[in-house]
């Protein structure tokens, strides 16, 4: 299956500008606390940690737990000094991960 | 009211107390022991933090919450880490931000589950290993199904 993931940054700044990065993935979030309609413990399935990279540096990172919701969001920032690529890489149970890159030209 | 019915009416009362009486002495509540484990048993003070998010929320399912922490994000004076942690839902931590002075602004939003009205607490360490928070009660009218 593949998977949908969304990054919204601008496309350029101006050097030394915060820049805000938007970012989600579709992803059910399951908290292992359900049960299925049998009564079934649901096991869980959390994306763990999403790590945001400039030009390989890490600058921003987050460890979400069951409380976070489905189709996990995440605004942060970014101090843009040149150009360059962020790498946004979500890690979680059940080997998930996936890798998203956007690039922003410092003007 | 006769002599009966106020005799029931204090039972129900001692009941309601027995069942909402505070945990045992030396017994800590969850999300202070998750608020300990990560500060190191500091507990943080008040401000810095600013914590935005509805008091009354109709689904608890994705309630919209940012965290903006007052901080020039330099390599000397830098918000290390922000956290979400919640009183009332199955387990406190709801996540863990880790920032660099890199990002500029100490400033996170995210989507996150309340399983019942309860006090959400936002938590910033600085470079220094300063701890600062803030604390909202916030009213939830449908929970989102943690245990459903």
């Amino acid at each position: 299956m593949s998977i949908r993931a969304l990054v919204h940054a601008p496309k350029s700044a101006p050097r030394g500008a915060f820049v805000e990065l938007r970012a989600t993935i579709a992803h059910r979030m399951e908290t292992g606390y359900r049960r299925d309609s049998d009564g079934r413990m649901l096991a869980r399935d959390l994306v763990r940690r999403v790590e945001a990279r400039f030009e390989g540096e890490l600058f921003f990172a987050a460890d979400l737990h069951a409380a976070v919701a489905a189709n996990p969001y995440l605004a942060f920032w970014l101090r843009l000094t040149v150009s360059g690529t962020v790498t946004l890489r979500w890690l979680g149970d059940r080997g998930f991960e996936h890798e998203e890159r956007v690039h922003i030209t410092a003007t | 009211m006769n002599r009966q019915r106020r005799t029931l009416v204090l039972a129900g009362a001692t009941a309601g107390w027995l069942t909402l009486r505070p945990l045992p002495a030396g017994a800590q509540p969850a999300w202070l022991a998750a608020r300990d484990a990560l500060t190191g048993g500091t507990t943080p003070r008040p401000g810095r933090v600013q914590l935005e998010i509805s008091p009354l929320v109709e689904n608890g399912n994705a309630v919209p919450i940012g965290v903006t922490v007052d901080s020039p994000m330099t390599t000397a004076d830098h918000v290390r880490r922000i956290v979400l942690l919640t009183e009332r839902n199955p387990q406190p931590e709801v996540a863990v931000f880790t920032l660099s002075p890199a990002c500029g602004r100490a400033q996170v939003a995210t989507r996150i589950r309340l399983a019942t009205s309860q006090t959400i607490w936002a938590l910033a360490e600085e470079a220094d290993s300063r701890w600062w928070q803030q604390g909202v009660e916030v009213i939830v009218t449908l929970a989102a199904c943690v245990e459903g």
